[in-house]
């Protein structure tokens, strides 16, 4: 059955207030809070914070939040530099990361939301168990039939490495399946733009030998064809790759395959 | 669940326009046109009856808004192809033919009110 609202212990409420001190260049923001053993709904907690006295990303100003004003924010960071995918977050309406997102490129007051439709464990951070599992689902790594050279590496052309490019480079932060109105409605079963990105780079790997098995494993109403090219996926990945056309080149395999 | 906090993108926007206007068109646009042709075929009185009412303001703006749907619906309709084909994939393309659809769809049905005016 289709649900139009959240549940009623999900619906998000007015928080606390910050207020900072008079004079800087003031931004406000206003983050989702959440506190499972609190058994209290979610909030919208506001932050005033002098973006003069702050790093330039959105990254720095949660973790100065967190440093300066509210310890008990919590929220996942590693490299701060784009290559972990560990500070994923709503931000400003779309999914990216926080350490990349400057805060000057946002407008108005800057909302922080978890990455959406996930279950969450607290505050910003999101459950990925599922999402991992489906990535494990798609066995990404190299499967062979034929007996490796004992002296050899599995070698590869330049081009047939060429056609990893814009695949290889996804670090699986879950913007793109967590923007997509497909996975957010059936993301139990669909497998979604990020995991389908990795499946089309195995299956174009030209040192994979089981590409005829992974099509099979795709071709499902629901793993591969609850994609309807909306295109939310590409719009929001913040590596500038493109889950869209990797998804439509691995329908059109299928539809290679089946005119043999 | 509808995302309560993604900010509406031109790509979700028109994804969803084009299956709402694909349900208009099943449920009121083509069961429009069969009556129409049914009224045509019972005979002169039942065809009065039936233009009579399509010409009412409630039977205008259903005849429009099927039309447009009609258009909108043929246009990204056609994107899909492209893209079914692998082609026009990355953001500017589909922003491009994104609104060209929109623009296509306003110019296609001014044109068809200017000529059947």
């Amino acid at each position: 059955m289709a649900q139009f609202r959240l549940p009623k212990n999900a619906r998000i409420q007015k928080g606390k207030e910050y207020k900072a001190p008079a004079g800087g260049n003031i931004r406000v923001f206003e983050i989702y809070r959440w506190d499972p053993d609190s058994g209290e709904n979610p909030r919208m907690d506001r932050y005033e914070l002098d973006t003069d006295r702050c790093g330039p990303m959105v990254l720095d100003a949660v973790i100065k939040i967190k440093n300066e004003i509210d310890p008990t924010l919590t929220f996942r960071r590693s490299c701060r530099e784009g290559i972990c995918g560990s500070c994923a977050m709503n931000i400003d309406g779309t999914n990216t990361l926080a350490c990349t997102q400057a805060i000057e490129d946002c407008k108005g007051t800057i909302k922080v939301y978890p990455l959406p439709h996930m279950p969450v464990v607290k505050d910003l951070v999101p459950d990925l168990t599922h999402f991992y599992a489906q990535y494990a689902s798609i066995r990404p790594w190299i499967q062979t039939q034929s007996v490796a050279s004992p002296d050899k590496e599995r070698l590869q052309s330049k081009t047939d490495r060429e056609r990893l490019d814009g695949l290889y480079e996804c670090i699986l932060c879950a913007c793109c399946s967590t923007s997509c109105p497909s996975y957010w409605w059936n993301g139990d079963r669909y497998l979604g733009p990020a995991i389908l990105l990795q499946a089309y780079r195995w299956l174009v790997d030209s040192r994979d030998e089981s590409t005829g098995d992974r099509l099979d494993e795709l071709e499902d109403p629901f793993r591969l064809y609850r994609c309807h090219t909306i295109m939310n996926c590409t719009r929001t990945c913040p590596k500038g790759l493109n889950p869209a056309k990797a998804i439509a080149e691995i329908k059109k395999m299928l539809v290679l395959r089946s005119e043999l | 669940m509808i995302g309560p906090y993604y900010r509406p993108q031109l790509t979700s926007m028109l994804s969803i326009t084009h299956r709402g206007t694909g349900v208009f068109l099943s449920l009121i646009g083509a069961p429009l046109l069969l009556g129409w042709l049914v009224a045509l075929a019972a005979g002169p009185e039942h065809y009065q009856r039936v233009s009579g009412w399509l010409a009412s303001a409630v039977g205008q703006a259903a005849v429009w808004l099927s039309l447009a749907c009609l258009y909108f619906h043929l246009l990204s309709g056609t994107r899909h192809l492209f893209w079914d084909s692998g082609r026009l994939l990355d953001i500017k393309a589909a922003y491009a033919s994104g609104w060209l659809v929109l623009f296509g769809t306003a110019a296609l049905t001014a044109l068809t009110y200017w000529i059947a005016r």
